[in-house]
């Protein structure tokens, strides 16, 4: 039953994800046009093989319009989990090597922006900058770091009483170049898969945001805004509306956490040998 | 007792008082930097377009629109502890009453669904933790796993078609029944119309207190007392109830403690879908119509909910395990 050693395994369901997710991308952004047409001939078609997620009641292609909205969801979620990466791994570092005082505010930083509940925090920021597509990418980008800033906190703080670093200080050298020289390059591996499984958060929220009607029109069609959309017409019986886009969405969000979750056990030096 | 535990209640207590305090304040400065016009949010555009420059100039001066800022936020934080939140633009009801009335209904809903996933996911993740690697294990595994991938507000979608649209066996939204009065809502009722977006929440609500559960029963199962319990015969419930149970229960307690913030986030979008009056839809209505004083309310109050949590998780810490309480908050 098994096909090949672990390891492979963990290569293949990575390749798979990463596969996946660049032809959600590519065929995502090659169907702006086709996602925009509307066609009343063609109007509330049932799933079948010309259409496999049927059409909705503008006659629009609901596959390219999930697609559509993936590929926004995803680029989305890569800049923000870039930009709360970024942000946590500094906050992270900063903190725990810093002294007692930065610790203390950045702490205070993170058990404030967790203290909000975040869909909360997301509404109130998009209200803050006017709700649009602006307001959704910048508040998802904002906040999603405390997370992983706890964690590259405490894997610091941890790190700090090893020996190595230990013998570099009494050597003399500066807080920054440990932390540049000697810390960070422990810290990659633990920061890329934090990095990555910050993705299914960010399109998660992201979704729900748009889901309850801030940020992107309906002219733009993210993931959320065809799901709310779908809602409407649920009643009517039209379950294809939203039962497609959704599955695929989870199946994306599925596929980011397998992409994490293989590239834990390439890097963790504790699992190489399973 | 320990003469620390009072300092270690304290510090929390300030903590959370300057946590909050913060919030408001970011809050205040996130909504004065919103690019509503405070004036025509509250009166609306037509009636401000009808007025003269004279009668601009003493509304804005009757609501301080051109004081400072600072100001601002005293007065209305000032109020705000008094228990005055404002008037609500678009309940045109004060603050107060309407966060009263959507609160009750919210915490109907998010107490149901917050036992139910405490219980159902600790379960889980317990039975996923003893029988690491066989079947159950991977099938719990991957309902987390697919559980955690789902948004909310999909899967409420997804129970609402199936339930209440095919099988009908549910109502479609609402928390009483459509034309009937308020005295005659019975509890059934409720909680009738509370079940499906309770069960909503609660399935998302188990991935992650199982997931948890299930790493420190692994932990404890390869711990020594557990394999000299097993060298003895003891295996099955009992194992879990008299040995296992109780290491692993505490980490539980504490993390479904600390989860309120997800449960709160998580009603925003359910109540959203099932059109329940709760919090949440009212945090989205206030959000959506600009009604600023709402929001700030609706924010603090939950920050309060969330803080309050963290603190409950904090001292049921201290009085369950007695290292913690002896190591004081040194650490």
């Amino acid at each position: 039953m098994k096909m090949g050693n672990r390891r492979i395994r963990v290569l293949a369901g990575l390749g798979f994800s990463l596969t996946f997710l660049a032809v959600v991308c590519i065929w995502g952004s090659l169907s702006t046009e086709t996602a925009r047409v509307t066609d009343f001939s063609r109007v509330n078609i049932p799933p079948c093989l010309r259409y496999p997620f049927g059409t909705d009641w503008l006659g629009r292609d609901m596959l390219a319009r999930t697609l559509k909205g993936l590929s926004m969801s995803i680029w989305i979620g890569i800049l923000s989990a870039a930009v709360s990466a970024a942000v946590a791994l500094v906050l992270g570092i900063t903190s725990a090597t810093m002294g007692k005082a930065a610790d203390s505010v950045i702490s205070f930083l993170i058990d404030l922006i967790m203290g909000v509940p975040h869909i909360l925090l997301l509404i109130l920021i998009s209200v803050a900058l006017g709700k649009g597509l602006r307001g959704v990418i910048i508040g998802v980008s904002l906040t999603h770091w405390p997370s992983l800033a706890r964690l590259i906190r405490a894997e610091v703080i941890q790190l700090r009483e090893s020996p190595y670093i230990q013998i570099a200080r009494r050597l003399g050298k500066g807080r920054w170049y440990i932390a540049g020289k000697h810390m960070l390059p422990h810290l990659i591996p633990q920061f890329i898969v934090g990095l990555v499984l910050l993705f299914p958060h960010a399109i998660l929220h992201e979704s729900s945001v748009t889901f309850l009607g801030f940020g992107l029109s309906t002219e733009q069609p993210a993931i959320g805004i065809v799901l709310s959309e779908a809602m409407k017409y649920l009643v009517t019986g039209k379950w294809w509306l939203a039962l497609f886009p959704g599955l695929l969405l989870v199946f994306t969000v599925v596929m980011f956490y397998v992409m994490g979750e293989s590239l834990r056990k390439l890097l963790d030096p504790n699992s190489v040998h399973q | 007792m320990n003469r620390r535990w009072p300092v270690f209640l304290l510090k929390n207590l300030v903590r959370m008082t300057l946590l909050v305090i913060c919030i408001s304040i970011v809050t205040f400065g996130l909504m004065k930097a919103s690019p509503v016009d405070p004036l025509q949010a509250n009166v609306g555009q037509a009636a401000l377009g009808s007025m003269s420059q004279e009668q601009r100039e003493k509304l804005e001066e009757y609501w301080g629109v051109n004081t400072s800022p600072v100001e601002q936020y005293l007065s209305w934080a000032g109020d705000f502890i008094r228990g005055d939140m404002g008037t609500s633009l678009l309940y045109r009801q004060p603050v107060t009453r309407v966060i009263a009335v959507k609160l009750s209904n919210s915490l109907f809903l998010m107490v149901m669904a917050w036992i139910l996933s405490g219980i159902l996911g600790f379960a889980l993740g317990a039975l996923a933790g003893m029988n690491q690697g066989r079947l159950v294990d991977k099938c719990i595994k991957g309902y987390c796993l697919v559980i955690s991938s789902t948004p909310a507000f999909w899967l409420a979608l997804l129970l609402l078609m199936v339930f209440a649209v095919w099988l009908g066996w549910f109502p479609i939204g609402l928390s009483v029944p459509i034309g009937v009065e308020a005295s005659g809502v019975t509890l059934a009722d409720r909680i009738y119309h509370a079940v499906l977006p309770a069960l909503t929440l609660s399935i998302t609500g188990i991935s992650n207190i199982a997931l948890h559960t299930r790493e420190k029963m692994i932990e404890v199962m390869g711990s020594d007392y557990i394999l000299f319990a097993r060298m003895r015969g003891e295996k099955g419930l009992r194992l879990l109830r008299r040995y296992a149970l109780r290491g692993v229960l505490l980490p539980a307690v504490t993390l479904h403690f600390a989860s309120i913030s997800e449960i709160f986030g998580g009603s925003v979008l359910v109540e959203q879908v099932f059109s329940y009056p709760g919090l949440g839809q009212a945090a989205v209505a206030a959000g959506l119509g600009s009604d600023m004083p709402l929001l700030m309310a609706i924010t603090i109050v939950s920050a309060l909910f969330v803080f309050g949590g963290n603190l409950a998780a904090n001292i049921l810490y201290g009085v369950i395990d007695p290292r913690i309480r002896r190591g004081g908050t040194a650490e």
